[in-house]
């Protein structure tokens, strides 16, 4: 069982753990076309590589950002959302 | 009976007998026998039958690796005859047997084999109708082709599960994981070592010349304080991040190790010639287990095949066990035994230099052909070479490639905190395995920051001549077996290649080549010589098929371990227990479902409607989903997560609460209730709260509000006190909070002490009656209670459940979220746009919930009501279809009866062109009548709602 890294709570079993998905440039949803939002919505990259993912630690409802290669599964780093770069 | 003297036969305990019957006989071994060994030294070498041509088999590896020794025990199928001990009493019979073991009807299936190509399964069974396979040959096939009987009556049995954490797990008990596992322990590291065997020292317990080494490292590890060994413990797979199954009997522990050596060893091979598979024919391991583990005499007169030292050793054990030596057969050519052969021609033993061709017996071994020439014996040791075992590095990430100088396999690690040691990796004198393994030790030492040399690694003078590579050649008549389990062929390989399969994974669909329980153990470097040769490829090119996990068959009662439901009561559980509810489980938690007498379920829930329309009842609502929202940014937070507006919302003042998510839908309801400019009491329903709060701390990891959410579903109980007399009762209650009229106004909430316990009272409900809702901390839930129920009394206020609560609900028709809601409803849909600001710039959902308004209404749900008898079948229950024209256009998603309006309520989605009131909609009831009914508001009593704000 892979082990992740909360910034939060440190090294647990990867059953702790929820993905919630790659981190997303939300579109503005004012300006943002009909097409582009349900683009947005429904369309995912599924990109192979290193890829900023959400992940939660669900016994403690934690959310932080990991950087994960999809091709091979190694994690390179674990961050909170305020070490991100600001987002918009 | 024949048993070798000891030293022979270090497993059995020679003063304790054991009976036991294997095929209704009766057979005396001794305490530590397996079945295979005591049946052996008894002269029953027949096990099984095989799997396709029902040919008597018998042991071949006495590892447990191969299907032939697979036997049924009355509770447990596909034991394995060659690892399972003995015990008084035990009930054998063999498995895949038409009839008898000695005479199997289906025997003659042996005869039909040119019949039966490679592939011939899909190719034949598919006709002649089009159910043909599924009602005529699946069936058969399955009788046919079965291995062991599940006993669906076996007994039950209890499985554990634990944790193991360690510095280093050392996987195998041999020569080198013992030597690791030491080393690692002397510098000091926590070491758990696993062996599946009862004994360790692996190959040191059965191999010629081993007792001194063995004995060394016995004692050795005996003085290490910090090292676990785990005998008959099996590691069945390897997962990410050191993470490894070992099961022992029934128990399960998974260990995470910062470090692990894989000692796995290496496999024995068997050779490739006609008849392979008679019983009597075995890997010279095999007869060194059954003559140094359970002292039994392989056979009378043998021939060896030879093509390494550890062959001859094998010819020089039997001569020692009194088995005369026909002859020692070396294949290789110009191959020379050396020492060895000098001492084996010293007493008298014929080496011939040639291959075997054949065997011949019917169902024991009578001859082997070798050179052309027949010998006669009664057992063939083989020991031509082996296979490091690849399965647990492989799923490790190791790659397995071909060393063509050595023919043989080797394995490239990944760069993880993983080693492998001894002969797994390429190694066969005792020297090079024990110096391997001390550098492995080291390795994982230095990874561990523990003190460490640095070892070189060695090469091994004798593995460099231990490896042969024969020329394999498909016998004109077949029965050369490459895979025993499945019964396959040379020729079946070679024919699959025909076919045009080339890459392995196919070969092995095609054929069922490794498919059976020894996972190619035997078969794997035999098939990708076969397929390299056929194919005109390397066998570095060829490759073996992926190795995953489990390494061995497991239990599911290893997997499934205790059943522990999730069960949440509330703090009045045991209340309402003494008050005679029903508790049924809604979700986790176990609510009363109405109180009394059982027998009367009917009337007792109409007179709890009664009481709540009529005067007042009193419901648990502890259930409730909780959270706090607080901080300077909490009402622009929860402005983003519902529809409505909350920002302007005044301290003491309730709002309902609509959650949608991004695609528009409706995911959850409640109430905020303001407590502070800063701090908001929020309810959600039962099963989404978790859900809610887990949503809310995402949106805000992105959106870094100044707000803190907690989730206090289980830290508050609430009571709802709900009916045209719940006044009364909050009246008298000895409470700081004005519950009058003039004090306390709809959707007003409050906070103060009732009875001494600090409480929030809203006035919500969900019944359309006047309504105090009272929360408070969990730990006072009983004295609250016990404060309401005397405030009630004057009024004789009733406790109701759960079943009155969702009548009450439907005759107000109050939805209720993932019950009249679905994955697609939309606020439109619901007819609830009055509850979707149009003046915010955001809220999650406010997009697509335009961008679907756009599209029109699809459908909205309705109430319907039906004038039938209460107990009539002509009306239309939930997911009872709604038509138009004859085509589907939504279901119905509640139906009850209402008691206090005598009629049948129900809300149901119709086509949005059908949604105003009063127009006919077509329902299918669910025995098919179709049935009119005109649209109705969703509130069946009380429309205007004047009673909840009396």
């Amino acid at each position: 069982m892979k082990i992740l890294t909360c910034p939060m709570n440190g090294p647990r079993n990867i059953n702790e753990f929820q993905c919630f998905g790659p981190v997303k440039n939300d579109p503005d949803p004012a300006t943002t076309s009909d097409a582009d939002w349900a683009r947005h919505l429904f369309r995912a990259d599924n990109s192979r590589g290193v890829i900023t993912e959400w992940w939660r630690h669900v016994p403690s409802n934690y959310f932080f950002l990991a950087e994960r290669n999809a091709t091979t599964n190694e994690v390179i780093r674990t961050f909170t959302p305020q070490d991100a770069e600001a987002r918009p | 009976m024949t048993r070798l003297p000891a030293p022979w036969g270090s497993r059995i305990n020679r003063d304790k007998p054991v009976s036991f019957r294997f095929e209704g006989t009766k057979f005396t071994g001794f305490e530590g026998d397996v079945i295979a060994s005591s049946l052996a030294a008894n002269d029953q070498w027949m096990l099984s039958r095989s799997f396709k041509y029902h040919r008597p088999r018998g042991l071949m590896s006495m590892a447990g690796s191969e299907a032939d020794t697979l036997v049924q025990l009355p509770s447990d199928p596909n034991v394995q005859a060659d690892r399972h001990q003995i015990s008084e009493g035990l009930q054998v019979t063999a498995q895949n047997v038409n009839g008898s073991l000695a005479n199997d009807r289906d025997a003659f299936m042996d005869k039909l084999g040119r019949f039966m190509p490679v592939g011939f399964y899909y190719r034949t069974f598919m006709g002649p109708t089009r159910n043909a396979w599924l009602k005529f040959w699946e069936p058969l096939i399955r009788k046919k082709a079965g291995l062991g009987v599940l006993n669906t009556d076996a007994t039950h049995q209890d499985y554990e599960k634990a944790n193991l954490f360690c510095d280093l797990l050392v996987v195998g008990g041999g020569a080198a994981g013992l030597t690791a596992a030491i080393e690692a322990a002397e510098a000091g590291a926590d070491v758990i070592l696993a062996e599946m065997e009862p004994d360790i020292g692996g190959a040191l317990t059965y191999r010629r010349d081993s007792s001194d080494l063995l004995d060394d490292l016995r004692t050795r590890a005996t003085a290490c304080p910090t090292l676990r060994i785990m005998t008959d413990t099996l590691v069945n797979g390897w997962y990410e991040d050191n993470w490894l199954p070992l099961i022992r009997g029934n128990k399960l522990f998974k260990t995470r190790a910062v470090e692990v050596i894989l000692a796995t060893g290496a496999i024995e091979q068997p050779a490739v010639f006609r008849n392979n598979d008679l019983p009597g024919i075995m890997l010279g391991s095999a007869a060194q287990r059954l003559m140094r583990h359970y002292g039994v005499k392989p056979g009378n007169r043998a021939v060896v095949l030879a093509a390494n030292p550890d062959g001859y050793r094998v010819a020089l054990d039997l001569l020692d066990a009194g088995v005369e030596v026909a002859a020692v057969v070396d294949p290789r050519a110009g191959g020379s035994g050396g020492d060895l052969a000098d001492a084996l021609r010293r007493k008298g033993v014929k080496i011939l230099t040639g291959d075997i061709t054949g065997a011949q017996g019917k169902k024991h071994l009578q001859s082997v052909t070798v050179n052309g020439q027949n010998i006669p014996c009664d057992l063939l040791v083989m020991s031509v070479g082996s296979v490091p075992m690849w399965q647990l590095p492989c799923q490790a990430g190791a790659k397995l490639s071909y060393d063509q100088d050595h023919a043989r396999f080797s394995l490239t690690l990944p760069d993880a905190p993983l080693h492998i040691a001894g002969s797994v990796n390429g190694l066969s004198s005792h020297d090079a395995v024990t110096t391997d393994a001390t550098r492995a030790a080291h390795q994982a030492l230095a990874r561990l920051d523990l003190p460490h040399r640095d070892i070189a690694r060695v090469e091994d003078t004798e593995a460099a001549f231990a490896n042969f590579e024969p020329t394999i050649t498909a016998h004109p008549k077949g029965k050369d077996f490459i895979d025993r389990d499945e019964d396959i062929q040379v020729k079946d390989l070679q024919n699959a290649t025909k076919e045009g399969y080339r890459e392995l994974e196919l070969i092995k669909r095609f054929t069922t080549v490794g498919m059976g329980p020894s996972q190619g153990r035997h078969s794997a470097l035999a098939t990708a010589r076969i397929v390299a040769k056929a194919t005109d490829r390397s066998i570095a090119e060829t490759g073996v098929t992926t190795a995953r996990p489990p390494f061995a068959p497991e239990t599911l009662g290893v997997l499934s371990g205790h059943h522990h439901p999730a069960e949440r009561r509330t703090a009045l559980h045991q209340e309402h227990l003494r008050l005679g509810a029903d508790m049924r489980p809604v979700g986790a938690w176990w609510r009363p479902y109405f109180y009394g007498d059982k027998t009367n379920a009917r009337r007792l829930i109409d007179e709890e409607v009664q009481a709540v329309r009529e005067n007042a009842g009193v419901l648990d609502v502890s259930t409730l989903g909780g959270l706090e929202v607080r901080g300077p940014d909490a009402g622009e937070f929860l402005n983003r997560i519902y529809t409505m507006a909350y920002k302007k919302q005044p301290v003491g003042r309730c709002r309902y609460c609509l959650m949608t998510n991004e695609m528009g839908t409706v995911i959850d309801d409640g109430v905020a209730l303001r407590l502070a400019d800063d701090l908001y009491y929020v309810t959600a329903t039962t099963g989404a709260v978790a859900r809610v709060y887990a949503d809310m701390l995402f949106w805000n990891a992105q959106w870094q509000l100044d707000v803190d959410v907690l989730n206090v579903t289980s830290a508050f109980s609430g009571f709802n006190i709900t009916g045209p007399n719940a006044r009364q009762v909050v009246e008298a209650l000895n409470s700081n909070i004005d519950f009058s009229r003039e004090g306390f106004a709809y959707l007003e909430g409050r906070e103060g002490q009732v009875a001494g316990v600090p409480v929030r009272a809203m006035r919500i409900g969900f019944t359309g009656e006047l309504s105090y809702e009272l929360h408070c901390p969990s730990s006072h839930a009983l004295t609250l209670w016990q404060a309401i129920m005397e405030a009630g009394k004057s009024v004789n206020l009733r406790p109701y459940g759960l079943e009155a609560s969702r009548i009450l609900r439907l005759e107000k028709g109050h939805i209720l979220i993932g019950q009249d809601t679905d994955a697609l409803t939309s606020p439109d849909e619901l007819g609830f746009g009055w509850a979707v600001s149009k003046t915010k710039p955001f809220f999650i959902g406010k997009r697509a919930i335009e961008m679907r308004r756009n599209k029109g209404l699809p459908r909205k749900l309705v109430g319907l009501s039906f004038d039938a008898p209460r107990d009539s079948q002509d009306v239309p229950q939930e997911s009872c279809l709604v038509l138009r024209d004859n085509v589907p256009v939504g279901h119905v998603t509640s139906s009850l009866w209402s008691p206090t309006l005598n009629k049948h309520i129900a809300l149901a989605y119709v086509h949005g062109d059908d949604s105003d009131i009063g127009t006919q909609v077509t329902l299918k009831c669910r025995n098919g009548k179709l049935l009119n009914a005109p649209v109705e508001g969703h509130a069946f009593f009380d429309p205007d709602n004047k009673r909840q704000e009396v």
